[in-house]
């Protein structure tokens, strides 16, 4: 009898996959074949830094790996990283060997660029893979007949065709489809139960690219909580004695495992503190050159606006105000005049405080794997409000695994949408060059569009997603984009305050991003409350 | 999800891809003296902003008619004074008289790509997307995607935002057809006229027209609302060819002088390597060395109109919307084989009648559209277009085989031959197995594309053989046109009216 059940179940998704499989394959295909058109356009800097560690991977032995610097663009993330660009090194010999020369700055032949962005493009098979993972766990919670309305497709599309993603890695440059992965990889295998499988994903992930170590109390307080208690007590609440040492034992031997692999060869050769100073250059100051849309960026604008309003009344002295200051957003360093400046160390305790929160609520009311999903996407959000010399692309940690919320809950489908529109809205400064103005354009609204109209249907019989103050507030992006983008640089004002666009920018967007993070706490915390309420 | 945000999405995805593949090459980059096509366009528009309209197409000491001069309608003209106008306000080097020849830069590239961007954005795709709304007995998702697999054609793709040509001649001929299919023949006829007076390629388009329109007079009565329909017809088309000619209306010499540079009939039978019957049979016999110009002129006049002939009949005598999309298709198809000076360019006119079929046909359309774009290739080649060409390719035969599932819809139902079949009734036992045959030709010629669009990229030809790739694309390119040349005749010729009721009763 439970075999017959089971048989049919299992027949039911082989049929499920067999449709699903052609639909996947096409957006997938798709999506790279949008990358391979994009192939011609404009690269950042970043497309310099990664020839460069190919050529510092190929040509130098490991132990000089983290201290070379003949170009400016030292080798700076975990060694797992490093490996893969010694071995992506040894295909490239074959398209170009000139790339490999490390003197050879800022060297972009035909051939080069076509290895480095196909190299993009392959290594994003990894992503498709997640993104199918997700995608089953997704699957089969809210039946459609209609394909584009079934939940599944819409994360799908979410996930592939992320405006973000799209810009970042192809056409700004860099690896983060795969990164982003090995990331969903383990998200699906948590979700799935299988626990090793997803701590090892992410213990990998974490030395390929250590920007994901802002993620990871709530992965450590998932795993404790879901894998090394195996059992609740009736009311939900933690049952001490179902402790495992087995289980803790095991995960503290992956980490240390793939640690060891990672990090080992530099211990033995006793260059660990340099590798540590590499990868942590808090040289660098609280905001790159484009402030990204945090809480600090509100923060730098009210001391200017303060600033601006205290040499008007006179409160303050014109001569003792740094010079910089007033020319912010171009320089890196930025000296407030007014609110006290803020240090390394107070930017992290803001943000372990603004975690601690959202992980005291993985630990005291778990919900499985939503919860989970829920706390991630708060590390990361809290991170990027309140991190130091946070990048404007961070953003996409809390965008990617927010959208497997999104399609399940209309209340996170309302925050994810302020958060995406807001979140790749702030990404529009990273292209600056008139041929990519229409791309980014054009991709921004395309997803823009889909989201929304998807989005929107799916949840249709609910409330809407958005009420009118947040609707007014996205909307009023498309006058800002047209002033900064096309009626700005006609005016005079363009060569006095060239910065006014990204100030504009970047604080108008920290509105949106700040209100998406507060909300989302306000819907995770007081959704606690709601459910410990009905448990007693 | 709504039709208008499905739409809107399919209109963003073709606009970005129209955008990424203008960022690569154009015709004639960098090759001094005579650059290409785009050199062309900027020279039209330095010609008609800077010379009075009198001398647009004459020879004069400001005006070299063998660098480049202006070959195509008033209308073609009036385009690009109005982008002349427009980049004199940018940057007036860009059309300066005399100096700015062979102009090439960042900036202006840009320029150029976005006034194509433009025109295509203005009346092409409003054309493709409002033939799609219109499509009846469909469900809003085939709408959507017969518009997204139009829109994503990649010969049209390639040639004007990549090669640099303006799709406004196509554009308004669609229009036309657009407007025909609601029955507003009166503006069908304006725009098919602005169509023709764009370029005068159009007139491959025009033998269909006007035999649709003749024949729905026809059926009305000769005597009475006909005859009546007829005139407003003929004075509409006359009223706007008059005023799309008025400036060189006020002389005869004027007239005769625009005429000539249309068509320039000592060019010889064919240029390059173009996949017609003239250039394909010259690689057995030498025609353009065996028969005389005049001959020659006579021959290819003879053939075409021979080869139009029962199609337009047919449709003269039962003009119906759905012969009429098909008559163009195989009319176009007729003058791109067998007319006089046909350029690679121009099979475009036969694939976008063959666009408007493809919900319709999605097989062949789908395989036609492959093989014109195929045929383009050394035009493509030499343009450096080859990655969007492959990639755009692929796409589209993505975009068709997960709209339409074309190798589902091969039976002879399917490709509208069923009463062909019922007419060669001894065959039927062949029949069969018709299916299977037509999707094995068609892996076949598709895995010959591939394989040939490779060797044409990678591999180099044998010296004693320089050509050997170009010829045999456009050979392979002109036996496929045969091919589609007999069966469009055939679907057109044996499409009775007793096939409407025979869908009733399958």
């Amino acid at each position: 009898m439970r075999g017959g059940a089971g048989r049919a179940r299992n027949g039911g998704g082989s049929v499920m996959a067999a449709s699903g499989r052609s639909w996947f394959g096409a957006l997938a295909l798709g999506v790279s074949f949008l990358k391979c058109l994009l192939i011609p356009t404009y690269h950042s800097t970043d497309f310099e830094v990664h020839r460069n560690w190919l050529a510092i991977t190929h040509n130098l032995p490991l132990s000089q790996w983290y201290y070379e610097a003949t170009s400016e663009w030292t080798l700076d993330y975990p060694p797992f990283f490093a490996w893969f660009e010694y071995a992506l090194s040894h295909i490239a010999k074959y398209f170009d060997p000139k790339m490999l020369v490390i003197e050879n700055l800022n060297y972009s032949s035909h051939a080069t660029i076509f290895f480095q962005r196909f190299s993009v493009i392959f290594t994003d098979i990894l992503f498709i893979y997640a993104v199918r993972e997700c995608c089953r766990y997704v699957n089969g919670k809210r039946a459609a007949k209609d394909i584009l309305e079934k939940p599944t497709f819409i994360l799908a599309v979410l996930l592939l065709w992320n405006f973000g993603l799209l810009i970042v890695d192809h056409i700004h440059f860099q690896y983060n489809g795969f990164l982003f992965g090995l990331m969903l990889l383990s998200v699906a295998r948590l979700c799935q139960k299988r626990y090793l499988e997803g701590a090892l994903l992410f213990a990998i992930l974490l030395h390929f690219k250590h920007i994901y170590v802002y993620v990871a109390p709530a992965y450590g307080i998932y795993l404790l909580r879901s894998y090394c208690f195996t059992a609740n007590n009736t009311d939900g609440s933690l049952k001490w004695r179902s402790f495992s040492f087995l289980h803790v034992t095991l995960l503290v031997l992956i980490v240390c495992l793939v640690s060891a692999l990672s990090l080992g060869p530099f211990i033995v050769l006793g260059q660990l503190p340099q590798v540590i100073s590499r990868l942590f250059p808090f040289k660098r100051g609280l905001c790159h050159a484009y402030w990204a849309p945090n809480f600090w960026a509100l923060y730098n604008a009210v001391d200017k606006a303060l600033t601006v309003v205290g040499l008007k009344y006179n409160l303050l002295d014109p001569t003792k105000i740094p010079k910089a200051s007033m020319t912010g957003g171009l320089v890196q360093e930025f000296q407030h005049t007014v609110l006290p400046s803020v240090t390394p160390l107070a930017t992290l305790i803001c943000t372990f405080i603004s975690i601690l929160p959202s992980v005291f609520c993985l630990w005291f009311k778990p919900q499985g794997p939503r919860g989970f999903l829920r706390c991630l996407v708060l590390c990361a959000l809290s991170s990027f409000m309140f991190g130091w010399h946070v990048h404007e692309k961070a953003i996409l940690l809390a965008i990617l695994p927010l959208s497997l919320l999104s399609v399940q809950r209309a209340k996170d489908a309302g925050i994810y949408l302020i958060l995406t529109t807001t979140g790749h809205f702030s990404l529009f400064p990273l292209l600056f060059t008139a041929p990519e103005l229409p791309i980014k354009i054009l991709l921004m609204l395309l997803f823009t569009v889909y989201s929304f109209s998807s989005l929107k249907s799916l949840f249709r019989r609910e409330r809407p997603l958005l009420n009118w103050l947040e609707i007014i507030y996205l909307v009023q992006l498309v006058p800002l984009e047209i002033f900064c983008e096309i009626v700005f640089p006609l005016t005079s004002w363009k060569l006095q305050f060239p910065f006014v666009p990204l100030l504009l920018t970047s604080v108008y967007c920290a509105l949106g991003v700040t209100y998406a993070w507060l909300k989302l706490y306000v819907c995770v915390l007081t959704e606690h409350v709601f459910v410990r309420q009905k448990a007693e | 999800m709504e039709k208008w945000s499905l739409m809107t999405i399919t209109v963003l995805l073709a606009l970005t891809v129209r955008w990424t593949v203008s960022l690569s090459s154009y015709s004639g980059a960098g090759k001094p003296p005579m650059y290409g096509d785009y050199e062309a366009q900027r020279h039209w528009q330095e010609v008609t902003y800077n010379l009075p309209i009198r001398q647009w197409y004459f020879n004069t000491s400001d005006n070299n008619l063998l660098y480049w001069g202006l070959d195509y309608p008033p209308l073609t003209a009036y385009h690009s004074f109005l982008c002349a106008y427009i980049a004199k306000l940018i940057n007036p080097d860009w059309i300066a008289l005399h100096a700015s020849r062979g102009y090439e830069s960042q900036p202006h590239k840009l320029f150029m790509r976005t006034t194509v961007f433009v025109a295509d954005l203005l009346i092409y795709i409003p054309a493709v997307i409002l033939y799609c709304c219109s499509l009846k007995e469909t469900s809003t998702k085939k709408q959507v995607s017969s518009a997204l697999c139009i829109l994503l054609y990649p010969g049209l793709i390639l040639i004007d935002h990549g090669h640099f040509q303006y799709p406004l001649s196509l554009g308004f001929a669609l229009w036309g057809v657009l407007c025909l299919s609601y029955d507003w023949d009166l503006l069908g006829s304006v725009a098919f006229c602005l169509a023709l007076n764009y370029k005068q390629m159009e007139l491959y388009h025009s033998l269909p027209f006007f035999c649709y329109l003749l024949g729905k007079c026809f059926k009305k009565g000769l005597k009475g609302k006909g005859l009546a329909l007829l005139t407003k017809i003929a004075g509409t088309v006359v009223v706007s060819f008059a005023a799309c000619w008025l400036p060189f209306c006020t002389d005869v010499e004027q007239m005769m002088q625009v005429l000539r540079r249309l068509f320039p009939i000592d060019r010889g039978l064919f240029e390059d390597k173009v996949a017609n019957i003239w250039c394909s049979l010259s690689v057995l016999i030498k025609i353009k060395n065996v028969v005389s110009p005049q001959t020659q002129l006579k021959l290819s006049f003879a053939v075409t109109f021979l080869s139009l002939l029962p199609t337009c009949i047919k449709l003269t005598v039962q003009p119906s919307l759905r012969g009429f999309k098909l008559a163009l298709v195989s009319c176009a198809l007729s003058f791109f084989l067998f007319s006089f000076q046909v350029h690679e360019k121009s099979i475009l006119l036969v694939s976008v009648p063959v666009c408007l079929i493809l919900n319709e046909i999605p097989f062949m359309a789908t395989w036609f559209l492959l093989v014109s774009t195929f045929s383009m290739l050394p035009l493509l080649l030499k343009d450096g277009l080859m990655l969007a060409y492959t990639v755009t390719m692929l796409a589209f035969l993505l975009a068709c085989v997960a709209s339409f599932s074309i190798f589902e819809k091969t039976s002879a139902e399917d490709l509208q031959l069923k009463p062909f079949s019922l007419f060669l009734k001894r065959y039927v036992s062949w029949f069969k197995s018709f299916p299977r045959i037509v999707r094995s030709l068609f892996l076949l010629s598709v895995t010959l594309m591939g394989v040939l669009s490779l060797m044409t990229a990678t591999v180099r030809p044998p010296q004693r053989l320089p050509d050997l790739f170009p010829v045999s694309v456009s050979s392979i390119s002109c036996l496929h046109f045969l091919f589609f040349l007999v069966y469009f005749n055939i679907i057109i010729l044996w499409d009775s009216k007793n096939s409407r009721s025979q869908k009733k009763v399958s």
